[in-house]
C-alpha cells in the first residue's frame, strides 16, 4: 500500500473511532482512550528505533517528559495552542534523541540500553531541580473548559493524540517499505556487513534516534493540559518506558501493526484495571499484568501477536 | 605503465601489544589479479578490513584512485568502488537473498548515479546476479534456509552488487568443493575480464596459482614476497613459513 492511500486509510479509521466514541456520549471514553492513543504514539516511536534498527531505548520516560515539560516551560512565557506545543516538544525531543544518538551509539546492545536509561536518570534529576518548571513541587496548568468546535476539553485532547497517532503509524508503515527501511533492518542484521554494502549506519541510526525521540516528545507534549498537574515523579513515570517496550514486544516488533496492537489492547486492559473491581480496585496491578504478558509472550511468542498469527508483514514482503 | 588503482605505503595496525601488520607496501595496477596468501594469523584479513576502513589503521597511509582513505568510513569507500565479501559469510538474516542484494543497489550505486535506481532495475539485477552465482531459484529465501557453499556465493554476489572497481575476495572459496572452486574461479576472471581488479585472500593454492597473475605473501604481519606466483612459491622464504625449516 502507497504511503498516501495508507495515510487516508488511517484517517478514516481515525474518524469513525471518534463519531462513534461521540455517539456513545460518555465522556470518559475519551479520557481513557486519549491514554491508550498516547500509548500507540509511545509504541511506535519506540519501535522505529529499537524494532527497526535493533537498539533497545529504556528512556522513553525521558524523551515523553521532555515534551511534557516544553509545554509547562512555554506555558508560563507564551499561550501557545496544543498542536503548536507539540511541536516545539518534538523539536526539543528530537533534539536531545540527536545528542544521545551522537554520544551513545557507538554503543552496542546492553550497553546502549543501560546508556539510555542513565539518560532518563539525568534528564528527571535537571528537571526536579529546576525551580522554573516547579521543580519537585511539579506545575499546575490551567485549562480552558471547552474549545471551540470541538466540544469539551478533553475531547479536543482526544482529537489530537488521535491525529498524532495517525502520523506516527503513517511515518512507521512508510518506513517499512522504503530505502529507509532496509537500511535499518541491515543495521539489525549486521552493522559491518551493512557499511560494506554502502549503508551509513551511524547517520541511519542518527535518523532513527531523532525520529523515535520526537515523536515521544509530541506525544508528551498535551500530558499538562490533560492531568493539569505534573511532578517529575509523573511525568518520568518507569510505566512509560516500561509500556513503551512490552507494547511492541507484545504486538511484534517487525512491523507497524505489532506496535499499534499491543498498544490498544495492554493500554485498554490497564485503563479497565485501574477504574473496575476485578482486581480489588488496586491499580498497581497494572504493572503485574505487564509483567506476566511479557513474560508470557517472550517465552511462547516471541514474535508477538503478529507472529502469532503468522501475518507475513515482514518490511519488503511486498514489493 | 598505469597510475596504480591501489597504493599502500607503510601500513601498520597493532591490537595492543600485538602487531597485525608491520609496514606493509603495495600498489595494485587497474585489472589486475591478485592472489594474497600467507598462513593463519598472518594479518590478511586485518590488512582488508584496513583498506576497506572496517578497521581504522595505526599509520601508514591508503590511496584508492590516487585519493587518500584516511577518515573514510566503510560505506564511503564502498560507495567510492572498493566491495568486499566477508571471510565467514554476514548475511542480512531477516531479509532474503534478493533482497540482500537490493541493499548495495539502493544505498552504492544509487548512490553513485545521485538518484534512485528504478524498481524494474533493481529487479533486473538481482536476477542477473542470482544467476550469475546460481541463486536464482532462492531468491524469495531467507539466508537461513542456505548451505554453507550458497551463502558464500550471497556474499560474492552482495559485492558485486556494489558494482565495484576493486574486490576483495575474503575466502570465498572455503569448503568449496573442487567443482565448486573451479566456478568461482571462472566467475571471478569474468568479473576480472569485465574491468573489476580482483584481490583474492586464499588459502587453496590450487586456486590462488589458477588465478592469480600475482602472488603476495605475508608472514606475522609482513610483506615477505610479492611477484609472479611462479617465481614467489618457489621463494625459500615462502617455503620456510609454509613448510617449516
Amino acid at each position: 500500500m502507497r504511503s498516501h492511500t495508507f495515510c487516508f486509510a488511517a484517517l478514516a479509521v481515525a474518524a469513525l473511532l471518534f463519531e462513534s466514541l461521540r455517539f456513545l456520549e460518555n465522556e470518559y471514553l475519551f479520557f481513557a482512550g486519549y491514554v491508550v492513543l498516547q500509548y500507540v504514539v509511545l509504541a511506535t516511536a519506540w519501535n522505529i528505533l529499537g524494532g527497526y534498527t535493533g537498539y533497545v531505548n529504556f528512556g522513553t520516560a525521558a524523551f515523553f517528559a521532555l515534551g511534557a515539560y516544553t509545554s509547562v516551560a512555554a506555558g508560563k512565557l507564551v499561550a501557545l495552542p496544543i498542536p503548536a506545543l507539540m511541536l516545539a516538544g518534538g523539536v526539543i525531543s528530537g533534539v536531545v534523541g540527536l545528542g544521545m544518538g551522537y554520544l551513545t551509539l557507538r554503543l552496542r546492545g546492553v550497553f546502549f540500553a543501560i546508556a539510555t536509561l542513565a539518560l532518563a536518570v539525568v534528564v528527571q534529576t535537571l528537571i526536579t531541580n529546576w525551580d522554573f518548571v516547579g521543580g519537585s513541587r511539579g506545575a499546575y496548568t490551567i485549562r480552558p473548559a471547552a474549545v471551540e468546535h470541538f466540544g469539551s476539553y478533553v475531547q479536543y485532547l482526544f482529537l489530537v493524540m488521535l491525529a498524532l497517532a495517525v502520523i506516527a503509524l503513517t511515518i512507521a508503515h512508510a518506513i517499512e517499505g522504503s530505502r529507509l527501511g532496509y537500511g535499518f533492518a541491515t543495521i539489525r542484521d549486521d552493522e559491518a556487513a551493512a557499511e560494506a554494502s554502502g549503508v551509513p549506519t551511524l547517520r541511519l541510526k542518527l535518523v532513527a534516534t531523532m525520529l523515535s525521540g520526537a515523536l515521544m516528545g509530541m506525544a508528551g507534549a498535551p500530558l499538562p493540559y490533560y492531568v493539569t498537574y505534573l511532578d517529575p515523579a509523573s511525568g518520568f513515570n518507569l510505566a512509560y518506558a516500561v509500556n513503551s517496550i512490552a507494547m511492541p514486544l507484545i504486538g511484534g516488533m517487525t512491523s507497524w501493526v505489532g506496535p499499534l496492537i499491543g498498544a490498544l489492547l495492554l493500554g485498554s486492559i490497564q485503563q479497565v484495571a485501574t477504574v473496575s473491581n476485578w482486581f480489588g480496585g488496586r491499580p498497581e496491578i497494572n504493572l503485574l499484568i505487564v509483567g506476566v504478558l511479557l513474560i508470557l509472550f517472550v517465552i511462547a511468542a516471541p514474535n508477538g501477536i503478529v507472529g502469532l498469527l503468522g501475518v507475513e508483514t515482514r518490511r519488503g514482503g511486498r514489493r | 605503465m598505469t597510475a596504480p588503482l591501489l597504493q599502500v605505503e607503510d601500513l601498520s595496525k597493532r591490537f595492543g601489544g600485538f602487531t597485525a601488520l608491520d609496514a606493509i607496501n603495495l600498489e595494485v595496477a587497474p585489472g589486475a589479479r591478485l592472489g594474497l596468501i600467507g598462513p593463519n594469523g598472518s594479518g590478511k584479513s586485518t590488512l582488508v578490513n584496513c583498506l576497506c576502513g572496517t578497521l581504522r589503521k595505526d599509520s601508514g597511509s591508503v590511496r584508492f584512485e590516487g585519493a587518500l582513505m584516511d577518515g573514510l568510513s566503510a560505506h564511503q569507500r564502498t560507495r567510492l568502488g572498493m566491495a568486499r565479501s566477508f571471510q565467514l559469510p554476514r548475511p542480512f538474516a531477516s531479509l532474503t537473498v534478493a533482497e540482500n542484494l537490493r541493499i548495495p543497489l539502493l544505498y552504492t550505486v544509487g548512490f553513485r548515479r545521485g538518484h534512485h535506481v528504478p524498481r524494474a532495475e533493481i529487479a533486473a539485477r538481482e536476477a542477473e546476479l542470482l544467476g550469475l552465482v546460481g541463486l536464482a531459484d532462492k531468491a524469495g529465501r531467507l539466508p537461513r534456509d542456505l548451505s554453507q557453499v550458497e551463502m558464500r556465493k550471497l556474499e560474492l554476489a552482495r559485492a558485486m552488487a556494489a558494482e565495484p572497481k576493486l574486490l576483495f575476495a575474503d575466502e570465498a572459496m572455503a569448503g568449496l568443493s573442487h567443482g565448486e572452486v573451479d566456478d568461482i574461479i571462472t566467475l571471478l576472471r569474468r568479473l576480472n575480464e569485465s574491468g573489476i581488479t580482483v584481490i583474492l585472500i586464499e588459502h587453496i593454492m590450487r586456486a590462488v596459482m589458477s588465478f592469480s597473475d600475482r602472488l603476495v605473501v605475508l608472514v606475522a604481519g609482513r610483506k615477505i614476497a610479492d611477484g609472479p606466483p611462479d617465481e614467489v612459491v618457489r621463494n625459500p622464504e615462502v617455503e620456510r613459513a609454509y613448510l617449516g625449516e
